[in-house]
């Protein structure tokens, strides 16, 4: 089947195409650009960008189901423009021997979206025992995380790396150092609010572990979720003396700070925590240079039942997968970064972590596509996302851009 | 104010708060409406009875012996009805959450609903689900509002003006929701405030608060017309915030001779309870020339019987 998307604007951050031109679509794949044939297909006064994808989603599936499906958050993500998602292996059980990704793997099948997964890193991410890296690898795990908390001992994150850099696996560490790790940005609004505080400083002494271990082992490491000023200049430093060492956000901290809290709104409780507005300037200029690899969503559903409770027991994350693009594309459009710099954190450069050939719009990629109207404004009603769970701080927000239509390998999904 | 004169004060005050949640939710008016009618109870033998009729529900899920009573007495005598609900042994430990007993006790339709818990925010979390109002008498190391209030009261009584005095804070202000509390209200009072204990226990970013932070008692306390000193809450601490008491006590317990370094003539307060021989030596706290204490606690009936009063009699009921 042949298809022209015919009047867009392309924007492909691999190539920096922006322009007005036509996309041909053959039998799933981007077959050619500039030309028309088969039926064509109007989409003009719209932007055609490649399908994002999200490094880090959580669903319920398996263990919490009432949470999130694989399905459910597969479907959130065509809604959202995102094609393809990597799931967390943070479930019920934990994602840690090949049969458990096998499983996630089956059930993302026939999803509409690609669904790629992660493999925990040390067994029931308790960090004691390592996991079958290379097992879990050839049964299609594409990386291995530690979840939200650190492997605390550096040795055994020292014999990780060593392990792993011997499959070229992405090992994706969280900076977290739990003598410090609290549930709000420590300042003077936090201390107001009566929270326990987590200094910025903390990920600094993260990456600087995390840094030198990658370093004497040779291992490709994620800094998992980056949200203080103060972890950038190691990474930047390290990126370069030449470590293989990358780095995400998400998309929460690039648009939020700590006064989304506000009077303990819970539902922009995420880990790590929102921090100042400062720090969220300091990241949004890390993602448009390159400091910043990766923006993700950190999908978290959660339901209102562990999230109406006072602030420190309640439950962190927020669901993302349907919004970020939203997000992205009003975060460019308020001037806070370039189009094409956050849309490279989504696509090509997730892409070239994880080996895929997706993210870009270049003939004989996967046709993974958003058509979105970048204009288009809107009011955000949680009660309208398609995730089971309605957990997000942006409820009420004023977005601009929304996609319109998300193809994946050629297929409207 | 003569005793005799039971005319609640500046009866058409348009006081318009349905919950006591912390002191910053107040404007200066409206504080000085309550410090007013905080006075007037202190003074008045036989108080009107403003609350006849009214359901007051004391939900503690904290343990506090005179705060608990001091509501419960202060409610009474403005002619209330009060129930104590003992919490921390009844379905809360069975796992029902905060908003389940908030809708059990909705239900019940108390007119005021009087909220301790150790959680930050949760006297907040449960004003969203209740018809009735709430009145913070603490949330984890949030606020205390109604401790600041008569703290300002029993000052008040005893300075007249509390604009332009220096008051020095003392002690574990990390863990403290009364610092906090007192911190808003004396500055909205016009006082100096200072803040005086070791780093460890002056919470981050204390500087932004408008106050002046020191962490020897010498430097702090010069010039200070109030000393007001807090317990090292010992239970909050998870880590280790100072390394021993003996130690604490040395550097920064109140005694005869740290007291020295303040203005002559300055006055101790304390919101209770006493660590004795840790914040303060008996010396000190036992001293009427020197000590508010007891007159905090007696303040405190009559300040929240002034909140109360508000509260029910206000624009919001």
């Amino acid at each position: 089947m042949t298809f022209t998307l015919s009047g867009a604007r392309v924007l492909d951050p691999a190539s920096g195409r922006d322009e007005i031109v036509d996309v041909v679509v053959e039998d799933g794949v981007i077959a050619a650009i500039g030309e028309t044939r088969g039926e064509v297909r109007d989409v003009s006064g719209y932007a055609l960008m490649p399908g994002l994808i999200d490094m880090r989603v959580s669903t319920g599936e398996p263990g919490e189901e009432h949470r999130e499906t694989i399905a459910s958050a597969a479907t959130a993500a065509a809604k959202g423009g995102v094609t393809t998602l990597v799931l967390g292996p943070q479930t019920l059980p934990v994602i840690d021997d090949q049969s458990l990704v096998e499983f996630v793997l089956r059930r993302g099948e026939a999803c509409g979206v690609n669904v790629l997964t992660a493999g925990a890193l040390t067994r029931g991410l308790k960090g004691r025992k390592m996991t079958e890296i290379g097992l879990m690898q050839e049964a299609g795990a594409v990386m291995f995380a530690a979840g939200s908390e650190a492997v605390a001992d550096a040795g055994l994150m020292r014999r990780i790396m060593q392990y792993a850099a011997g499959f070229d696996a992405l090992i994706a560490s969280p900076p977290e150092e739990p003598g410090l790790a609290a549930v709000a940005h420590e300042g003077a609004f936090a201390s107001r609010l009566g929270l326990h505080g987590e200094p910025g400083a903390m990920e600094a002494i993260a990456v600087a572990r995390d840094v030198a271990l990658a370093e004497l082992s040779g291992a490709r490491v994620l800094v998992d979720i980056v949200s203080a000023k103060e972890a950038l200049n190691p990474i930047a430093e390290a990126k370069a003396r030449g470590v293989a060492v990358s780095a995400s956000t998400t998309i929460n901290h690039l648009a939020l700070n700590e006064l989304d809290i506000g009077d303990y709104r819970t539902f922009a409780k995420l880990d790590p925590p929102l921090r100042a507005e400062d720090d969220r300037l300091a990241l949004l200029a890390a993602v448009a240079d390159g400091t910043i690899d990766v923006v993700v969503s950190d999908h978290t559903p959660q339901p209102s039942g562990r999230k109406r409770l006072p602030f420190a027991e309640a439950a962190n994350g927020a669901v993302g997968v349907e919004l970020m693009m939203s997000v992205a594309t009003s975060l460019a459009a308020d001037g806070h970064i370039t189009l094409m710099d956050i849309l490279a954190a989504m696509t090509v450069r997730p892409a070239e972590l994880l080996g895929l050939d997706a993210g870009r719009i270049a003939v004989g990629a996967p046709a993974d596509l958003a058509v979105v109207d970048l204009n288009a404004p809107w009011v955000c009603d949680s009660e309208g996302l398609t995730s089971l769970s309605k957990n997000t701080p942006f409820d009420g927000r004023r977005m601009t851009g929304r996609v319109v239509r998300t193809f994946v390998g050629g297929v409207a999904v | 104010m003569p005793a005799t004169t039971f005319s609640v004060p500046t009866p058409d005050y348009p006081f318009t708060h349905r919950h006591c949640l912390s002191v910053l939710r107040f404007t200066r008016p409206d504080i000085d409406y309550l410090l007013a009618l905080g006075a007037h109870f202190a003074e008045a033998d036989t108080p009107e009875q403003t609350l006849a009729g009214a359901t007051v529900v004391n939900l503690f899920f904290e343990n506090s012996t005179r705060t608990e009573k001091s509501f419960e007495l202060a409610a009474k005598r403005l002619g209330a009805d009060v129930i104590s609900m003992n919490v921390g042994t009844s379905s809360v430990k069975k796992g029902e959450t905060l908003l389940d007993t908030a809708a059990t006790l909705n239900a019940m339709a108390p007119d005021v609903l009087v909220v301790r818990h150790n959680a930050s925010g949760a006297p907040a979390l449960l004003s969203q689900k209740v018809t009735g109002s709430v009145i913070n008498a603490g949330d984890g190391m949030h606020a205390h509002p109604t401790q600041a209030l008569l703290d300002a009261l029993t000052l008040r009584m005893k300075l007249g003006e509390i604009g332009g005095k220096r008051i020095a804070i003392c002690g574990d202000i990390a863990h403290s929701r009364v610092a906090r509390s007192n911190v808003e209200l004396l500055t909205m009072l016009g006082a100096e405030v200072r803040l005086v204990g070791p780093p460890t226990l002056i919470p981050a970013g204390a500087r932004d608060w408008g106050v002046e932070v020191f962490e020897d008692m010498e430097t702090g306390l010069a010039g200070c017309d109030v000393v007001m000193m807090l317990r090292l809450q010992l239970e909050r601490m998870g880590g280790a915030f100072v390394p021993s008491k003996r130690e604490y006590f040395h550097f920064h317990g109140l005694d005869r001779r740290k007291l020295g370094f303040a203005k002559p003539g300055a006055l101790v307060m304390h919101p209770g309870p006493m660590n004795r021989g840790v914040e303060i030596s008996s010396d000190i706290a036992d001293d009427p020339e020197v000590s508010l204490i007891t007159a905090q606690v007696e303040m405190g009936v009559a300040m929240r019987m002034g909140l109360l009063h508000a509260l029910y009699t206000g624009s919001a009921a």
